[in-house]
């Protein structure tokens, strides 16, 4: 089929091919190709938030300015874009006013009922989502999602923690008792107490993905509590670790690099490596290859990373986490072995037993793992 | 002399669209300020909300549910009350929609749709009636009580959706089961509007009748303009408080039920989305005039539609938007006090009531 500038056609034929697409970490289904004549990769990406959050969205923001340092590639975007139909017209606005070949809406939320029905009304571009959730029996063969296994990072920050308190308090403020925000708090605990098993982590649930007084009186009662190391799972960790660096304690950040906010107190975080996701799909596009509807990784396929360390790391807590980090990257390690005890005392993973880090039925943790101070029912 | 035109009669039109002019030309300054081109960036705000039939989908279906949310503003205004608790309303209405809706999965569309407005109307309704209980009984300030009662109803939403009444397949992003895909609003023809826009402009309407045309409305005029002279007048003023709370929060509930049933097929806290406070601005540009929120509200989504391309072409913050909308405001709210004090108008007023 010939295609011209800016257009792009799916094929019959590289949709049958899509069909009997190989399996790539068993999670990839079907593929999709795009005809692209040679001229610029057009994509657009949205923002739930401000691009400068220090967080959530500046991690997406920072892998657009990424992917956009290729000559070949046009990059546009647009935050602060609510979870409504705001999001479906600036889709829209995006294909029929600046030719976007790929969407990339970053939220969590945009997902359903908003992709699905953009994606339906536009077979022809394709909707690549952050958050891990297509599935091949329901979705339509244009969506596609993209995450990353943040909480290896979120452990090996753990040991870090664990290794720089002096109280044995550690705080975690977080939006929501979700899965994923779950998985993150006990592998920050995990990877504490496996350096320190007198460590316990106080939780504070604040109801929301962005509630900076909440987040800020939260902070403070923690280190009125004796917490000596804040980290969080917020949209943006600015105002946690600004208290915390006001408050003369450690702080671990999230999302993105949170150093600046803390010269002094800060340890290190775990961040999102969006420019490489996003790197990566751009040139699948510019060569022709099929697109695969999931994409997901961790340390070792560098989705996710480490932020530097703060000047205060000591040479042992560098250390010890640098080895953690490397155990990660052989993709054999796992946190997630028995015998494992909940906060209640409840064995949840018997002796013998243990999980894969990426193992689906992580996905669903309804837990806090011993150590947590902290109810999911907040 | 009832054919030529009464300049009198043109000092409500005059006075906004001169301070409209004058709110563009601050915000063209502005502009120039932070480094673009002003033509440029409103030629972009044209083009992007009312430049094109693609445009014009995308200004009205954001307009649905602002003047909803004006109108839970609008109302209790005209008897003289600040309410601000549209964003409440929404929400509330728009939980209870969802839960009525889950209520009557399979039964008939038109059934089941009128029983969900009827529930985020009285939700919402109640809702704003406790604020104007609340001054009326007890002398509470209706615009902190309102204001505060958003947060209440926000925190409600969202203890319902991550207990009780979540949908455990929904992991990450905490909602109620879904409505019937049945009782789901459809779009008119095939345009990107669903008739949600219909429904906020007879609401609108009927409104407007109600304030303007009927007994009711005089006495809410009354007791709006003196409540003294109501109550000698005796004008049942605790009713009229309650009565104008009642409808304006039932609007803002009908906005909440739209959006579960327009937009979202659920109930969660994308339904916090600020929708409610974008109202009152709006309200007050419309002079609480029910009819003059329909043309407010859809310059004010045009705006906020135009708002991507000024992102995108202009590489201007979304904020910028926002400012716009502000300058506007201020300087609307600010022309008010102009009314009355040319002579132009006043003189042309005379002579006529000599002839008269």
């Amino acid at each position: 089929m010939k295609t011209t500038e800016k257009h792009y056609t799916l094929t019959r034929r590289s949709l049958l091919k899509g069909m009997g697409s190989v399996s790539l970490l068993g999670l990839f289904g079907s593929r999709m190709r795009y005809a692209n004549a040679g001229s610029k990769v057009n994509m657009g990406f949205i923002y739930v938030g401000p691009r400068d959050d220090f967080g959530y969205n500046q991690a997406h923001f920072e892998g657009k300015s990424g992917v956009a340092s290729q000559a070949w590639v046009n990059a546009f975007d647009q935050e602060s874009v609510p979870e409504t139909v705001e999001v479906q017209k600036a889709m829209e606005s995006m294909i029929n006013l600046d030719g976007a070949q790929v969407l990339f809406p970053t939220s969590f939320g945009y997902f359903d009922p908003h992709i699905l029905k953009i994606a339906k009304k536009y077979p022809e571009i394709m909707f690549l989502h952050c958050g891990g959730l297509w599935d091949e029996k329901k979705h339509p063969k244009n969506v596609g999602s993209y995450f990353g296994y943040i909480d290896e990072p979120v452990y090996v920050a753990g040991v870090v923690a664990g290794l720089m308190s002096k109280t044995n308090k550690l705080g975690f403020i977080a939006a929501i008792p979700i899965p994923q925000v779950l998985k993150n708090i006990n592998c920050f605990t995990m990877g504490a107490r496996s350096v320190n098993p007198d460590i316990t982590t106080n939780v504070i649930f604040t109801g929301g993905w962005a509630n900076p007084v909440k987040e800020a009186e939260a902070a403070n009662s923690m280190v009125d509590q004796g917490v000596d190391v804040l980290t969080c799972h917020v949209d943006s960790p600015k105002v946690i670790v600004e208290t915390a660096e006001k408050r003369g304690v450690y702080s671990c950040g999230y999302h993105t690099n949170q150093l600046p906010l803390a010269p002094k107190g800060f340890l290190t975080g775990a961040e999102w490596n969006w420019t490489n996701v996003y790197t990566d799909y751009a040139k699948m596009i510019k060569n022709d290859e099929l697109i695969p509807n999931l994409v997901r990784g961790g340390l070792k396929e560098g989705i996710v990373k480490s932020s530097p360390y703060g000047s205060a790391v000591t040479p042992a807590a560098k250390k010890a986490a640098d080895a953690a980090r490397e155990k990660f990257k052989t993709g054999n390690f796992t946190a997630f072995v028995g015998p494992i005890k909940d906060n209640t005392g409840k064995v949840v993973i018997p002796e013998g037993k243990s999980y894969p880090q990426r193992d689906l039925w992580l996905e669903s943790m309804d837990w806090l793992v011993e150590g947590v101070i902290g109810s999911t029912k907040s | 002399m009832n054919n030529v035109l009464r300049i009198d009669r043109l000092e409500p039109l005059i006075i906004p669209m001169t301070a409209l002019l004058f709110a563009l030309i601050l915000f063209a300054i502005f502009i120039t300020l932070v480094g673009a081109d002003p033509f440029g960036v409103f030629h972009s705000i044209y083009r992007g909300a009312f430049g094109s039939w693609f445009s014009w989908q995308n200004t009205l279906v954001r307009a649905a549910p602002l003047m909803l949310t004006a109108l839970c503003t609008a109302l209790p205004a005209r008897m003289g009350l600040i309410v601000i608790g549209g964003e409440g309303a929404f929400v509330l209405g728009g939980l209870c929609s969802a839960l009525t809706g889950l209520m009557l999965v399979g039964s008939p569309a038109w059934f089941a749709i009128s029983m969900m407005m009827l529930a985020g109307a009285i939700t919402g309704g109640l809702w704003i009636a406790a604020a104007g209980a609340l001054k009326y009984r007890r002398g509470v300030n209706e615009t902190i009580s309102s204001l505060l009662m958003n947060y209440i109803a926000i925190a409600v939403m969202n203890f319902l959706i991550i207990g009780v009444l979540r949908d455990p397949a929904t992991l990450n992003k905490p909602s109620t089961y879904p409505i019937d895909e049945a009782h789901m609003f459809v779009d008119i023809g095939n345009s990107s509007i669903h008739w949600g826009l219909v429904v906020s402009i007879v609401i609108c309407l009927l409104l407007w009748f109600l304030s303007r045309r009927t007994v009711f409305g005089y006495a809410v005029d009354i007791a709006g303009g003196n409540e003294r002279a109501a109550r000698i007048a005796r004008l049942p003023v605790g009713f009229l408080v309650l009565a104008t709370c009642f409808l304006g929060g039932a609007s803002a509930g009908i906005a909440g039920m739209i959006e579960v049933a327009a937009i979202h097929g659920r109930a969660n806290t994308s339904l916090n989305a600020g929708y409610g406070y974008e109202g009152i601005l709006i309200a007050f540009l419309a002079r609480h005039n029910p009819l003059l929120i329909i043309p407010a509200a859809i310059l004010m989504g045009g705006i906020r539609a135009a708002s991507g391309l000024l992102q995108r072409s202009h590489d201007l913050p979304d904020a910028t938007s926002l400012v716009m909308q502000g300058i506007i405001f201020i300087v609307i709210l600010g022309s008010e006090s102009l009314y009355g004090r040319f002579k132009i108008f006043r003189q042309q007023h005379s002579s006529e009531r000599a002839v008269a």
